[in-house]
């Protein structure tokens, strides 16, 4: 066994010393983001997708951009898409945020009990969405509201779930923002992170044993890469090739605590890919057209079989966590105007304004659009009622498809919440 | 050994076939990747080598790399891509090695499969039977011998099996498999291979010298929910379920105590008919199980008894367990529930 070097007693050597990570600006604090590394766009090669992960790895440490400060699209990553799925894009982008916008305000006016928005973080739902299949099935966190809105969920019905109103198709039982839809390939939200990322690896891995052609894709934000579960996903995803896309919104917060505390101060998250044989790519999460076109190399490589990829969207959180969170509490307010890489509606705007297809008139006037159709499906949704005011699912519910069958104790329970209501609400409802 | 084989009308027992547990457990599976292709079996080395207890033996070979492999040394992973798998549609049966080694899995047990129906109101559901091994006996030590039955019966969305014999392993396990809820298949290995009467010193004796051990080929079910009858007996009724069945009836049978044994066999959903009208014969019950004690299953079994036969018990309701201790190695046999422990609450209750 070797001696410590130096010794015991009369060493000369430092004492031990704990990092503790620290956001570079705290509140009070001028931001500046000039140490962000921003390569301009089109400098980035686009592989071919069967690409062996390793032969890429520099990937893992760029940032993929498409969208120039020029407002043109430049480089290999261009998708080239047409002026329509453009416009599609820019409104879906802008539905959704309009929709965050209402669904605020109404948790601000006592209408429900919790929200949260993606501002900022439009791009890396809508975009990816829009380079799937309908069908490809997504394992979504809590802020991809935009892969709902892009596959045409009906607003009233994300209202009626926000409301846990009697419209509401979960019953009541989620919590706000929890959305699930078969219909449009969207898995049941959980509460608990990162739970979705090996679960979308065994819908792949399903997918793959049954010799189907649809392809799963999750998505985690940089915070919840710390759990366990995200290094089940990678694993299994790798040892079975499944045909997987493993996204990571990097928005440099997890509520108070920077991506310092999920490792980001040493490396990259798409880096991460790299020690499981993963493709892995990291991308501007603000620039539309990369995201676009990132999510569609990965998606023909998982079709093709060719394996999974990790894909890094490095964005900003413009907002605070939740409407339960006062992000002044602990980050410098001005970083949201000092993020370097812009805000991806306006920057999607920017550009299609450039290619002659778009203006000021018609974005304002698609803004008003949303808005309205927004508030339309509000009034819709509060015919149904709003949490609080007694118009949800009928008390029985609360036993329902806790089991495919009510077991005995179930049932004598359910009799007692019966007795219950009758006490406390006479006559007010229905039970059955 | 008076095992009954009556609740499953549709089984054929025509040959003698006699087979253990491991034999048992193979078979139901064999029987439902056959009759159902939505069916996958994995886990730690349960692929191409077949379980570390045999359990799986032969069915890579059968049915295929895709139908039946190996996974990495990941419990969360394991439960975790189960669940996803029966998003899509699939009937997954995971196993984990050892009971003792299910607790990665537990968040995506607990949050997620046992959830899934409820918080997306059936849009989704995990179809899945997760098996592992469980209980004491065997010299284990601390991380092979655990029984946490009482950790899955807290949580609502799970159910919960245990069988006691070769018959009911292969009835039972065909049931959670096709069964649309999540359920935890926890095995007594110390009865793989023949019951086991707790007098620790005395051979043990393989399964074919017991009737439980015929299993008829095929298909057949035993449903869940529904507890085993093992002995009849005024004197007083013993609830149990795994290798404490065995156990009980050896002891009861050597006081030459006519004791009414219910193998409960399902502990969620519970049996809770089967256990009232026995409480209510007999007037005493005794609950045994290798758990520790403190807010095991025995407690909820024991709350159960007073509220609902509170006026037919002579005596209080009593609990043999193991002790609230980790599972220790060398102490083993002052450790496990056996034959003194239980052969004292017996007298205790029948004293009153």
């Amino acid at each position: 066994m070797a001696d410590r070097p130096g010794g015991a007693g009369g060493s000369n050597k430092p004492a031990l010393a704990l990092h503790v990570p620290e956001p570079k600006y705290r509140p009070g604090d001028t931001a500046d983001f000039s140490h962000i590394a921003i390569p301009p766009a089109g400098a980035q090669p686009k592989p071919d997708e069967a690409v062996e992960p390793k032969e890429i790895s520099a990937l893992a440490y760029d940032l993929i951009r498409v969208l120039g400060e020029d407002d043109r699209a430049h480089g290999p990553w261009d998708p080239k898409l047409d002026a329509d799925t453009l416009r599609t894009m820019l409104r879906n982008m802008a539905l959704v945020r309009a929709f965050d916008e209402r669904m605020f305000r109404g948790q601000r006016q006592g209408k429900t009990s919790f929200y949260m928005k993606c501002t900022g973080e439009e791009a890396t739902s809508v975009a990816a969405a829009m380079a799937l299949a309908s069908d490809d099935m997504v394992f979504p966190s809590y802020r991809q509201q935009g892969v709902l809105i892009t596959r045409g969920y009906p607003l009233i019905e994300m209202i009626n779930q926000i409301y846990s109103n009697k419209g509401d198709k979960l019953k009541g039982r989620q919590l706000p923002i929890m959305y699930s839809s078969r219909e449009h390939s969207f898995f049941s939200i959980s509460g608990n992170l990162a739970t979705q990322n090996p679960q979308a690896v065994g819908w792949a891995m399903a997918s793959a044993i049954k010799g189907d052609s649809r392809i799963a894709a999750t998505w985690v934000g940089e915070g919840s890469t710390a759990e366990g579960d995200f290094h089940s996903a990678c694993l299994f995803a790798t040892v079975y090739n499944a045909p997987v896309i493993l996204n990571v919104i990097n928005n440099q917060w997890a509520i108070s605590s920077f991506s310092g505390f999920a490792g980001s101060e040493r490396t990259t998250f798409a880096a991460r890919a790299l020690g499981y044989g993963l493709a892995g790519l990291r991308v501007d999460g603000n620039d539309a057209l990369a995201v676009y076109a990132s999510q569609r190399w990965a998606a023909n490589r998982a079709r093709a079989n060719a394996g999974p990829t990790l894909i890094e969207y490095f964005t900003y959180r413009a907002e605070g966590h939740s409407t339960s969170d006062d992000p002044s509490g602990y980050r410098s307010a001005q970083e949201r105007e000092e993020w370097p890489l812009g805000d991806p509606i306006n920057r999607l705007k920017k550009h299609l304004i450039a290619l002659g297809e778009w203006d000021e008139d018609r974005q304002s006037a698609m803004d008003v659009e949303c808005a309205e159709l927004v508030k339309a499906a509000t009034k819709e949704a509060e015919k149904n009622g709003i949490l609080g005011h007694g118009m949800h699912h009928p008390f029985r519910t609360m036993f329902q498809d806790v089991y495919e069958e009510l077991p005995w104790h179930l049932e004598e329970q359910a009799a007692q919440a019966r007795r219950e209501r009758e006490i406390k609400w006479p006559g007010v409802e229905p039970w059955t | 050994m008076s095992t009954q084989v009556s609740e499953a009308s549709d089984a054929v027992v025509g040959t003698e076939r006699r087979l253990n547990m491991i034999e048992a457990i193979n078979e139901a599976l064999d029987v439902m990747l056959e009759r159902d292709p939505d069916v996958i079996v994995m886990g730690e080395d349960v692929g191409y080598f077949g379980g570390v207890f045999r359990c799986t033996a032969g069915l890579q070979e059968k049915h295929g790399k895709t139908r039946v492999f190996d996974t990495p040394i990941s419990e969360c992973g394991i439960i975790g891509v189960a669940v996803g798998m029966g998003a899509y549609g699939l009937r997954p049966v995971p196993e984990i090695q050892f009971a003792d080694y299910i607790y990665p899995g537990l968040d995506q047990l607990i949050s997620e499969a046992a959830r899934l129906r409820y918080r997306s109101a059936c849009e989704y559901i995990a179809p899945m039977t997760v098996r592992s091994p469980f209980g004491g006996g065997i010299f284990g030590g601390q991380t092979h011998s655990q029984s946490p039955e009482a950790i899955f019966t807290h949580v609502a969305g799970l159910k919960t099996v245990i069988p006691s014999t070769p018959y009911d392993a292969k009835g039972l396990l065909i049931s959670c498999i096709e069964d649309n809820d999540p359920v935890i298949f926890f095995e007594p290995k110390r009865i793989y291979n023949g019951p086991f009467s707790g007098f620790y010193d005395k051979p043990a004796e393989p399964w074919k010298r017991f009737d439980a051990s015929v299993v008829p080929e095929g298909h057949y079910k035993i449903p869940l929910g529904k507890a085993r009858t093992v002995t009849e007996g005024e004197q007083l009724t013993i609830l149990a379920y795994g290798t404490m069945v065995h156990v009980t009836e050896a002891v009861c049978k050597a006081k030459g105590v006519e004791a009414h044994i219910l193998d409960l066999r399902t502990l969620m959903p519970l049996d809770i008919e089967a256990i009232e009208a026995s409480v209510e014969k007999t007037g005493r019950c005794l609950i045994v199980h290798e758990a520790t004690r403190t807010s095991g299953f025995g407690a909820e079994l024991s709350a159960l008894v007073t509220e609902r036969c509170f006026y037919h018990l002579e005596a209080p309701v009593e609990r043999v367990t193991g002790f609230d201790t980790p599972y220790p190695h060398s102490l083993e046999w002052a450790y496990f529930p056996g034959p003194v422990r239980i052969g004292e609450a017996i007298d205790k209750i029948l004293k009153d």
